[in-house]
Formats: structure tokens, sequence, C-alpha cells
């Protein structure tokens, strides 16, 4: 009787939680379902047309700025007047870190601190502090930090609506406010620092797979996590190149960062289709194990896109990949340093500042790929000419 | 834990309790169908071979976890412990094939080290082992990045790889044989004996009634201790096949301890310790990675697969312990 | 019921304020130092925010444990309160009330699910509030891509960011929450028989205890403390936030405390004071190290060896006192 009652409980349970989710937006395509061949479901509802235009249009265009300095370059910039936050030098800086817990964080903030110490004596003082992913940490962080006398505030949000109470006292405290990476949802900060977005990482990652590839074949997808904003917008502008072209998406999986577990995705989609023409990722984490799967199974690689993470950058140019690596660039780490000295010497400002998001490709793979440092290096970090490099970043 | 009063009062009786391995065989057997009805190539050797190669990892922890739970204890420490010792290993060999042999050797004294000291913990100090190995957990992750600032260096030399990634070629009839299964099948026989040698009925007894077990004479604080002991060493050899198998990552091991102890829990062995063999947690560890697969060859939402595995696990469990409790 | 009356539900103030007078005395002198002040007002608030999110969560955590159980589940359990509030609510003060009764009712409809499972199914602790937690996970993660409703500003105003003098409110609603689980263990039937339960379940029932009801009631109470730490979490953010509970460990870090607190992870022994203390303990860690700038990670395997050491202290004295 009992077992009976935990069966039928379970099961309940478990259709309930299945009927509240029936949009397909979260985990589209699923493979099998997609009968008609091609499609891959309909759009996430996260996806947002008008930013996506957006996005894809500064993909083409020309940045204004020094030509070899792309983190001084803004695309597009509406500038905005400081001059209310002149202040006589040096200055404090202090800054409110999201999280340091993934490489990319690691080499963009090795990055910043270079910057740091590039600018001298204009910074009295860096003061850090790391939210270690937690929001509600995040919070009391910059609170605390309105306490200690900065001249400006640097803020990587953690998530983008939550970190808006917070930045908004902030601004209310009149120091000048600089947030990079994720926004928030409030206009109160001076400038708002970052690449293109993953509109324009995913599109061009999906274009590159889907021109290359057979027509019609079949396209993995590979993710990192579901219901992260940042990873969403990169699959979602993927999904629309894939519709486009008329490929197969044969599956869109999670691989948790996890190689391991790529692997073994990728082993299985072989073991089913027998071939898979085509791979798609929203992060560079997992391109190396994604390469290794298809190695180990005695199949060729298809074309593929990674990230510009040494690693993959040296398989690509070992193995000979059709490949390509678009960028969300750790060089923006240096940016908003830049912006609060220029705003505390009340020079104008480009808000949002958008940087431009370059691609690597096989013409310029050389040029990126330096083989002394170490494999979860980034490439675009634009930081061979501060102080303290290779050192500090191996 | 429950049922203290209807505790066997001869250890020996355990082996022979129904209950065991019988429910997993059976839960394994109807994902087998479900995987051959979907995808029926996959149970040809080659591709069942490669599979089982794969799988050799967490098949390995589960056996390690084994020994800790059925002892009355748990170990959280595992993942990270995994973890560590990939990384240890990519910047120790730096991509050195000569440093290979020291290196595996490092790891194996380091994961019983990680594994006395856990032990040592729990009985001598007293602290409850799930503290303790939460606190070892918190430790090991925090040593690893502090140590590497942040993100792995160096790398692993093609010779570490080899073990969890190569394969024995041309074996007849079943073609390519991984050398992880090789490592497996001889771990998994060597846990076997284990189990059925006096430490192994003194381990069970331990976790059944420590109160007794002390009477009779066993000294519970060693034999646990040994029980962690081995759980760190099948955590590094399962560290060398998963860094053979994919390479260095700070998520080499991230989320294992969970889901060792999920793959034990389903292979009918009881939190809490005494009951269960150790056939039956490597079982549960096979049916929990042959369930990802299926999910792959179904192509379940990537995102609604944690509400399938958690409405499994809880299936699984609540069934086979109120049939255990009804009988 | 001789064996009941031989269990105290109320022990001595546990050593961890001791442990927290000395943290706190040596963090502020090792702060002066360096140049800084701990005790400055928005540090304190900060620190009393944090301890607040924390201790919320902690106080339900400490129930199910002295009742020799565990809820892993609670870090779901806080972002889907937090989700579940802030879009009934969708930034207009009207829908306080009922959003505020809806993520309550949601929650103790998870802890209710929890406690059936262990009782009922019998399901391990461990294993059960894992699976629930998981079910929710997939729930979360196919129907978020990021932070989405609105928390009322009223809401925002009060609970997130009023406070009386260094005091949030909040901090002072974790202070009611405790001062009322208190009177429930030490005064109530509920909270002797809970002790009792935990402590050995055999004897319990063998007095009169109906085991399954009381463990039921403690999961339902528990996960009622996390979705209230979610409606201040919401609060305090703005909207609601599906990672917002697994990315602060609340499940990790609410049973360190409470064993930093003095409860007995087996259960039976311990208390709601000492929780707090744990919690305090924790959260001055926390601001000390923010305000020397130590890396994260350092942090975290000193944290490691508090929860270790402090758990040892106490089996070390409860070994001493013979209160096994």
């Amino acid at each position: 009787m009992r077992r009976c009652l935990a069966a039928l409980a379970a099961v309940t349970l478990l259709s309930l939680t299945a009927c509240a989710t029936d949009e397909p937006g979260g985990g589209p395509a699923g493979g099998s379902t997609s009968a008609a061949g091609s499609g891959t479901g309909e759009q996430s509802k996260f996806f947002v047309q008008a930013d996506y235009d957006a996005e894809l249009a500064l993909l083409d265009a020309t940045p204004t700025g020094p030509a070899d300095k792309p983190w001084e370059q803004m695309l597009n910039p509406t500038m905005v007047d400081t001059s209310k936050f002149r202040k006589a030098g040096p200055h404090k800086l202090c800054f409110s870190n999201a999280a340091l817990n993934n490489p990319w964080r690691q080499v963009g903030f090795k990055t910043m601190q270079a910057e740091v110490a590039a600018q001298g004596s204009r910074i009295s003082e860096f003061v850090h502090v790391d939210a270690e992913g937690k929001d509600q940490k995040q919070i009391a962080d910059i609170n605390d930090l309105l306490g200690k006398g900065c001249d400006a505030l640097i803020v990587s949000p953690n998530t983008t609506a939550t970190l808006t109470p917070a930045v908004e006292a902030a601004c209310k405290a009149g120091l000048p406010v600089v947030v990079f990476d994720r926004g928030v949802s409030t206009k109160c900060p001076v400038t708002f620092v970052n690449p293109i977005g993953g509109y324009g990482f995913g599109h061009v990652g999906a274009e590159f797979v889907s021109q290359r590839m057979k027509p019609g074949g079949k396209v993995l997808a590979l993710r990192i996590l579901p219901g992260v904003d940042v990873l969403e917008t990169r699959w979602s502008a993927a999904k629309v190149a894939f519709d486009k072209a008329k490929v197969d998406v044969v599956g869109v999986e999670f691989t948790d960062g996890d190689p391991a577990k790529t692997k073994k995705i990728v082993d299985d989609y072989l073991q089913r289709y027998g071939t898979i023409d085509g791979v798609w990722m929203d992060a560079g984490a997992v391109a190396v194990a994604a390469v290794e799967a298809f190695q180990d199974a005695g199949k060729p690689v298809p074309p593929i896109n990674g990230e510009d993470q040494l690693d993959f950058l040296k398989v690509w140019k070992d193995k000979g990949l059709t490949a390509i690596a678009p960028t969300y660039p750790t060089y923006q780490w240096r940016t908003p340093v830049i912006a609060a000295l220029r705003i505390l010497d009340g020079q104008q400002v480009a808000n949002p500042w958008k940087l431009p998001q370059p691609t690597i490709t096989q013409d310029n793979l050389d040029r990126y790929l330096d083989p002394g440092m170490p494999p979860l290096h980034y490439a675009m970090c634009g930081c061979t000419d501060l102080p303290g490099y290779p050192q500090r970043w191996k | 834990m429950p049922t203290v009063a209807r505790r066997a009062l001869s250890p020996i009786r355990l082996r022979v309790r129904p209950g065991g391995v019988l429910p997993i065989l059976a839960l394994l057997a109807v994902l087998l169908v479900l995987v051959g009805l979907r995808q029926p190539d996959f149970l040809d050797p080659p591709s069942l071979m490669s599979f089982l190669g794969r799988s050799a990892p967490v098949i390995l922890l589960a056996a390690g976890q084994y020994f800790v739970i059925v002892s009355g204890e748990f170990d959280l420490s595992v993942g990270s412990l995994v973890t560590a010792q990939v990384v240890v290993a990519a910047r120790l060999i730096d991509s050195d094939p000569a440093r290979t042999w020291p290196v595996v050797l490092l790891l194996l004294v380091f994961g019983a080290l990680v594994g006395l000291v856990n032990g040592l913990v729990t009985t001598r100090l007293r602290v409850p082992s799930f503290i303790t190995t939460l606190g070892m957990f918190l430790i090991l992750v925090g040593a690893v990045y502090l140590w590497s600032d942040g993100a792995p260096k160096g790398g692993l030399s093609e010779e570490f790889r080899r073990f969890g990634r190569r394969a024995s070629e041309d074996v007849p009839l079943l073609g390519r044989v991984p050398y992880a299964l090789l490592v497996l099948v001889v771990v998994a026989a060597l846990a076997v004996l284990l189990m059925r040698s006096d430490f192994g009925r003194t381990l069970v007894a331990v976790g059944d009634n420590p109160r007794t077990a002390q009477l009779s004479g066993v000294r519970v604080w060693r034999t646990r201790t040994v029980a962690f002991v081995l759980s760190g060493l099948a955590a590094a050899v399962a560290a060398i096949l998963l860094g053979g198998y994919s390479g260095v990552s700070f998520q080499a091991g991230a989320g294992l301890e969970f889901g060792a102890i999920t793959a034990v829990v389903l292979g009918g062995v009881a939190l809490g310790g005494g009951r269960g063999s150790v056939v039956g947690a490597m079982l549960g560890a096979l049916t929990l990675e042959l369930l990802f697969a299926l999910m792959n060859f179904y192509g379940v939402s990537g995102a609604l697969r944690s509400t399938v595995q958690g409405a499994i696990i809880l299936l699984a469990v609540a069934v086979s312990a109120t049939r255990s409790s009804s009988r | 019921m001789s064996a009941l009356s031989l269990l105290p539900a109320r022990r001595p103030v546990p050593g961890v304020f001791v442990a927290l007078a000395l943290t706190l005395a040596v963090g502020w002198l090792v702060v002066l130092v360096d140049g800084g002040q701990l005790f400055n007002q928005a540090t304190t608030v900060s620190l009393l925010h944090v301890a607040a999110g924390l201790g919320l969560v902690a106080v339900g955590q400490t129930l199910v444990i002295l009742g020799g159980s565990l809820d892993l589940s609670v870090a779901y359990v806080i972002s889907l309160s937090t989700l579940v509030a802030a879009e009934t609510m969708n930034g207009s003060d009207g829908a306080l009330l009922p959003a505020v009764g809806l993520a309550l009712a949601v929650s103790a409809g998870v802890g209710l699910l929890n406690g059936l499972l262990v009782t009922r199914f019998r399901v391990n602790a461990f294993i059960a509030t894992l699976g629930v937690g998981l079910l929710l996970k997939g729930y979360l993660d196919s129907n978020y891509d990021g932070p989405a409703g609105a928390t009322s500003p009223a809401l925002v105003q009060s609970l997130g960011y009023q406070r009386v003098g260094p005091v949030p409110l909040s901090f002072l609603l974790l202070l009611a929450l405790t001062g009322a689980t208190w009177f429930a263990l030490s005064r109530t039937r509920f909270g002797h028989h809970l002790v009792a339960v935990g402590g050995d379940p055999e004897v319990a029932r063998l007095s009169g205890v109906r085991n399954d009801r009381v463990l039921v009631t403690a999961h339902v109470l528990c996960s009622l403390c996390a979705g209230l730490a979610g409606i201040y979490l919401a609060s305090r953010l703005g909207s609601g936030a599906p990672r917002v509970g697994t990315e602060g460990l609340y499940d990790l870090e609410s049973i360190a405390a409470v064993v930093i607190g003095g409860t007995a992870l087996a259960g039976g022994r311990g208390g709601v004071v000492g929780t707090v203390g744990g919690v305090l303990l924790l959260a001055s860690i926390d601001a000390i190290f923010n305000q020397l700038e130590v890396d994260a990670f350092f942090k975290q395997v000193i944290r490691g060896v508090v929860i270790i050491a402090a758990v040892a202290v106490y089996a070390r004295r409860a070994l001493r006192k013979g209160a096994w």
C-alpha cells in the first residue's frame, strides 16, 4: 500500500513539475521533437528582438578611439558630461566584485589590477571586495564601501535586477558609479561599460558553424547552464541563425561546464546519430573536451566554435580544426578604471560605453595563440602592454 | 538511526538478507530495456565497453563511499578531493611524461592521507562525519584555488591521461576495452574480496551497531578510519581516471559526492550503516550513469533533467524503504 | 514520561558566544592595526544584514536537526519564495499581504512534502530533501533566466532597508523569530517532544510521542523559515532571484551555523540561541576578512577549519560531562 502511495506521489509530482514548465523555451528542440528536420522550436521567452537587432548592428559598426587599444574604443558613443565629479587626485577607487570563481573573472581581475598599477600615482588606493557570487553579500559590500570614503565606485553586479537598489543607494551617496559586465536596471550610474553582448556572441558562432557544415546537417548545441541571462541570449541568437540556415539542431544540452559530462554527451549523440556535422557552444570552457570526444570516437571534428581560452586555440591550431572563437573580451576589466579616472578628471565619457567584441578566426589565430601562457588564460585580455606581463597572469 | 531494535544479532546474516541488490538490478534492467528500445546499438560490445569505461570513476567513488556509509558515516569530501587531485596532478606533472608515475603515487598517498584525517577527526575528536567532511570539502576547494591562483595551471601528460582515455585494442569478442574498465574490474574484485573478509564483516557490524561491535572486541574507531582511508584511495583512483578522461578543470569533481551518496543509497545501502552490499552500491552508480545516457538518448530537455533525476531517486528510495519496513 | 523529563530542552548559553566575543575582539584589533574600523555604522549594518538572511534559515534548520532530521532543500525553497513573493507583488503595495501569504504557503507545502517523505515513506532525510531540492531546481532552471517580478516598494523600504540605529529591521525580525522558537522549544509540548524524538525516537515513541507528526511539523516550520528568509531577500533585492539561495550556499551554511551553535547533528541536543551565535560568528568572520580584503578562498579554508574545530570542542565537552 505504502509503496503504491510513494509511487503515486512521485509520479504526480513529476507530472506537476513537468506541466508547470510546458513552454518549450527553456529546452527547445530536444532532438526527437524536431520532426520537421529543421527549426529549433519556439523562440526562447528570454529573447528580445530589439536588443538582438541592436547588437547585430553593433557587430558591423566602426568603433571610435585608438585602434590598438580596443579597451578604450567605443561603439556609437553618446557622451555624457561629468564635470560635477571633477576632483583633484590622487584617487581612492573602490570595486565591488561579483565573484572570482571562474578563470574568466580571474584573468579579468588580474588585468584590472595591472591597469591600476599602470595608472601609478593617479590612484592612491584600490579597495576590492569579493561578493563570492552572493547577491546578498554584494549588497552588503556596496553599503559597506560607501562608508570608506571612496572617490569612485566600480561595480560588477552578480545579477542584473537584484543589485539595482544597492547601486541606486550608491548613486544617491553622490560618488560616481561605473558598472561593467552585467548591467543594472537603473540609469543612475555615470556609465555602463560592456562589450556588444550575448546575442552578438551567439550569432557569430552559429553563423560560422552553419555556413561551414554541410547544408541541412546535424548540429549539437552545448550550453553551460540554463537560466543565466547572459548565456540565454547567446543561445537565442544562435537559434535564430540556425533556423535561418535550416540546419537540424539535434540536441541542446547542458554541460555544467564539466568536461567529463561534455564528453559523455557528445559520445551519446555520436552514437545516436552516427555523425554530428557541427557543434555550437555558448562558452569555451568545455570546447576542448568536445573536440576530444570526437577524436576519441575516431570521428572527424566538425566545424565548432569555442572561446578565446588558450587550450582551445592550441587544439585548433595543432589539429587544424575548422573553428571560430567569438569572445567576451576580458580587456573590458581595464575600461572601468580608465572610465573612473576620466570621470574624476571631469572628462566626458560614453554612456553606455560599448566595447568592440572581436572574433578570433583562422586568419588572426596566430596573433592570439601564445603557447607560453596557461591553458585557461583568455587571449583577448588586452594585457600584453601592462606591467607584470606575463608573470602576473601565469 | 531507525530500527535499532530489529537489527540482526549476527553480522553473517546480513549478506543473505533480501532487499540487497535485487531492486537495483531490476531498475537497471528496466533502464537497459528502455535504452535498447531507443538505441539498440548501445548494447553492442564496443559502445557498451566505452560506456562502462567512462562510468568507471563514478562507480569507484560509489565503492569508496560505500565503505564509509556502511560503517555508519558520510564522506562529503570526495568531490572536492577529486578536483584537488586533478588540479594538483596537472601542476606537478606540467606535461612532463617522466613525472607521471611519481605523481600517480603521490596522488594515492594524498588520497589516503585526506581519508586518514577525515577518519581520525571523526573517530578520535568525535566530530560527526557530515561536519568533518563538509569542513574538509571547504578546506580542499579553498586550498586548491588558493594554490593555483584561481585557474588550473600546467597540464597532464599523455601517459597520465592514457588510463582514463585510452583502451586496449583488438580484444577478442569485446573489441576495445578501456583501461579504465580494467582498473574498475580489478578494484571491484578487490572490494568484493575485502567485504567478504573478516574486515568486511567487522565494517558492517560496526555500522550496524557500534556499541555491540565495541563490546565484542572490535576497535570501532580503527575500522571506521580505515573506511575513510579506503574512500580517499578510491577518490584518488577515480581522479586519475577522470583527469585522464576529460583533462584538467575545477569542475572535475563538482557534485560527485552527492552523486556517489545517491548511487550508494539507490543500490540499497542504508544511510546510517549496517545494511547493503558493495556490489549494490556500484550497480547504483552504474544505474545513475545509465539514467543520464538514457536522458541523452530520449532528448529529455536539459533544464528538466534535475527534476527527472530527483523524482526517480525519491521514487526508488521510497519504494525500497517502504518495502523493507513492511517486512 | 520519565525519559522526557531527563532531556532538558534548554541548555546553558553555548560557548559559541565566547568564541564570538573573542573573534570580534581580535578582529577589531587586527582591523585597527590595518588602519580600518570594524565597528563603524556601515560595516555593522552590513554584518547584521548578512546575519539576518542566514539566521532566518538557520533557526528553521535548528528545528529539523534537533529532531534528528536535516533539510538540504532550503536553498531552493528560498529562491522559490523570493520569486513567488516578488511575482505576486509585481511592484504594488496592495498585493503585499497575499504575496507573503502565498510565498509562505508554497514553502510550507515543500516542508510538508519533505516531512512526509521522511516519516511516511521512510526516506532518509538527506536523500529526501536532496531529491526535493532537485525537483525544485528543475522547475527554477526551466522557468527563469534571471531575476523576475518586483517586490512592493513598501516591503523594500521596511524589511529591506529600514533600520533602528545600526540594527536593521530584518535583524529584529530574526531576534523575534528566535525568541518565539526558543519559547516553543523550551516551554511547549511540541518542543519537548521534538527534542525527545531527536534524542531517541524509540524511547519517544514508547513514551507516547507521535514521532511522525512532530517531525512533519518541524519540517514545515523549517521550510516556513526558509520562505521567510526568501521574503526578506526579495525585499533586499527588489525582485525574485532564482539562484539566490544556491549561490548563497544557504543549505550548507545554515547547517554549519547550527552545529557551530552547539546543536548536535544527530539531534536531541542544542538550541536556537546557539544557532544565532553561530550565524553571528560566521558573519563576523566574513566582515573581518572583508575589511582586511582577505582572499575569498583563504576564507573558505578558515571556515572549514572553524566548523570542524567548533564541533570538536563541543564533542569534547559533551564527552567530559558524560552527557551522552
